[in-house]
């Protein structure tokens, strides 16, 4: 999902007991499975109400408003604003995951969850994301920040593109606080330089 | 005002115009089917000389000296027959400080074979404020071709913006060409949202001439054709006056076998002078799509939600 170009190369996507690999990215959100980008998009015109109930067969205004408010967006400011350029990267974060709470998917991706805003704003979102976690649902991060990685239960370490350490999230903290120094990844430079300055 | 005519009530219907709004003694309006009034109300500081023409309607509307006009003035062009010719020949003159804002309603719900012309000449004065707001409403034959054509002054200080809106229905051919000279501290704020489908033909014309120092000038335009629909946008800002700044931003999406061309054309006659252009032509932005499609609406809802909203 979100990685428009690039192929399989080997292995399956199971989901809910289904190959999904050969799915669109609309079948595969049609059972329930969805993503957040890094930096979400921006539509000009799209008001915010609009984009949250685009998953919605009924559109209920109560929906969006009730995510706003989940999402800590006022909805007298934000309902009738649109997702453009006038919203700072923050203020898109978020409505970009009120979008995934209207919808109330199983399966979300969500892409440095973290990027681009503030300490407090961080803080809601993971709150946010213990919710959903309670309710059931899968939620996958990609990430290179030690705080998210604290809210996960079980963790893969990926380098080159390859999963190199799966375990408890725990286990994968040492490799944030050493900054990697004890990985042993296959992209050496020739001449490595160490982080303690040799 | 008074009991409405069969054909101030179609007019007004087919533009979505409540009743009450034109029963409102405060807010002046002006029907015109083919060349002929059929309903108007003016305002105290507001005067509009009509003369009908056999093969044309001469519009003189004038607004006096620091008038604030509180209310939008309704106005409504129109023919409701499925032939026919509609040639406007108006002179507008917007008095020193005064303010005035004119939505008008260009109807055409029924056009199979009719011609809809504007001639404007329009002088905003000194300090003056004036705001026209153009929407069109088209039947779904195609059968219509439009030419609105402005010549424009915007002296000293005064604002002048428009928004040329052709949403519903089919576009048929329309043909715009404006021209705005702004002058000194003058504002011009130019926007055409346009949505072509089959075979229908858009062509836009902006030119806007900032001559004087410290005048601004934006000109937008947001197209969508689909289909075999096509559209040529030509936008042009020259700016000759010190510290005169503006910008054109054009964005045109193309599904099916339509086909978009636009043309940017910026020029800078003083070095104190700055513009800049944005143009962007094509498919619907990929990332923008996807997050759609990740909700669960096919490509074609995903799209149709970009583009209503990039029109809206």
């Amino acid at each position: 999902m979100g990685l428009e170009g690039y192929r399989d190369i080997k292995g399956k996507i199971i989901f809910k007991g289904q190959e999904i690999s050969k799915l669109g990215i609309d079948e595969r959100a049609r059972m329930g499975m969805t993503f957040g980008w890094q930096e979400p998009a921006r539509y000009e015109g799209l008001k915010i109400n609009d984009f949250l109930l685009a998953s919605k067969t009924k559109k209920d205004e109560k929906f969006s408003i009730d995510a706003l408010e989940q999402v800590g967006l006022n909805e007298k400011q934000y309902l009738h604003r649109a997702v453009d350029k006038t919203l700072s990267g923050g203020e898109r974060k978020k409505v970009e995951l009120a979008s995934i709470l209207t919808m109330d998917p199983d399966f979300i991706m969500l892409d440095e969850p973290d990027s681009g805003i503030d300490v407090a704003t961080l803080e809601l979102m993971f709150q946010v994301i213990k919710d959903l976690k309670q309710k059931g649902k899968t939620i996958v991060f990609i990430t290179h920040s030690l705080a998210v990685l604290k809210q996960a239960e079980h963790a893969f370490l990926m380098c080159n593109g390859e999963i190199i350490q799966k375990s408890t999230s725990d286990k994968i903290i040492p490799y944030f606080e050493n900054k990697c120094i004890p990985c042993p990844h296959k992209n050496e430079p020739d001449e490595e330089v160490s982080f303690d300055g040799r | 005002m008074g009991d409405e005519t069969s054909t101030l009530k179609k007019l007004r219907n087919a533009s979505s115009i409540d009743q009450n709004t034109i029963n409102n003694p405060k807010v002046a309006h002006l029907f015109i089917h083919q060349h002929e009034v059929v309903g108007s109300h003016l305002i105290p500081g507001l005067n509009v000389d009509v003369k009908s023409l056999e093969d044309s309607i001469k519009l003189n509307i004038e607004l006096e000296e620091g008038i604030i006009v509180e209310n939008p003035v309704q106005m409504c062009f129109g023919i409701l027959h499925k032939k026919g010719i509609q040639r406007i020949i108006m002179k507008t003159k917007i008095g020193k400080k005064s303010k005035i804002s004119i939505f008008a309603h260009c109807t055409f719900p029924n056009a199979v074979d009719v011609k809809h012309i504007m001639d404007a000449d329009i002088t905003i004065g000194k300090g003056a404020n004036y705001s026209y707001f153009e929407r069109h409403i088209h039947g779904d034959f195609g059968g219509i071709k439009v030419f609105p054509k402005a010549k424009i002054q915007v002296m000293d200080s005064a604002i002048f913006s428009t928004e040329f809106e052709l949403l519903k229905g089919r576009v048929g051919l329309i043909d715009i060409d404006y021209d705005v000279t702004c002058h000194k501290k003058s504002i011009l704020d130019m926007m055409a949202r346009i949505n072509g489908r089959v075979n229908d033909v858009i062509k836009i014309k902006e030119t806007g001439d900032l001559i004087g120092d410290f005048s601004r000038g934006v000109l937008t335009s947001r197209v969508a054709v689909r289909d075999n629909a096509s559209a040529e946008v030509y936008s042009k800002l020259s700016a000759s006056g010190s510290y005169a700044r503006g910008h054109v931003d054009c964005k045109e999406i193309v599904q099916d076998n339509g086909k978009v061309s636009a043309v940017p054309i910026v020029e800078v006659y003083n070095p104190k002078a700055h513009i800049t252009h944005e143009a962007s032509l094509g498919s619907v932005d990929s990332k923008q799509l996807q997050t759609l499609m990740a909700r669960g609406l096919t490509e074609d809802d995903a799209t149709d939600l970009i583009i209503n909203g990039l029109l809206s």
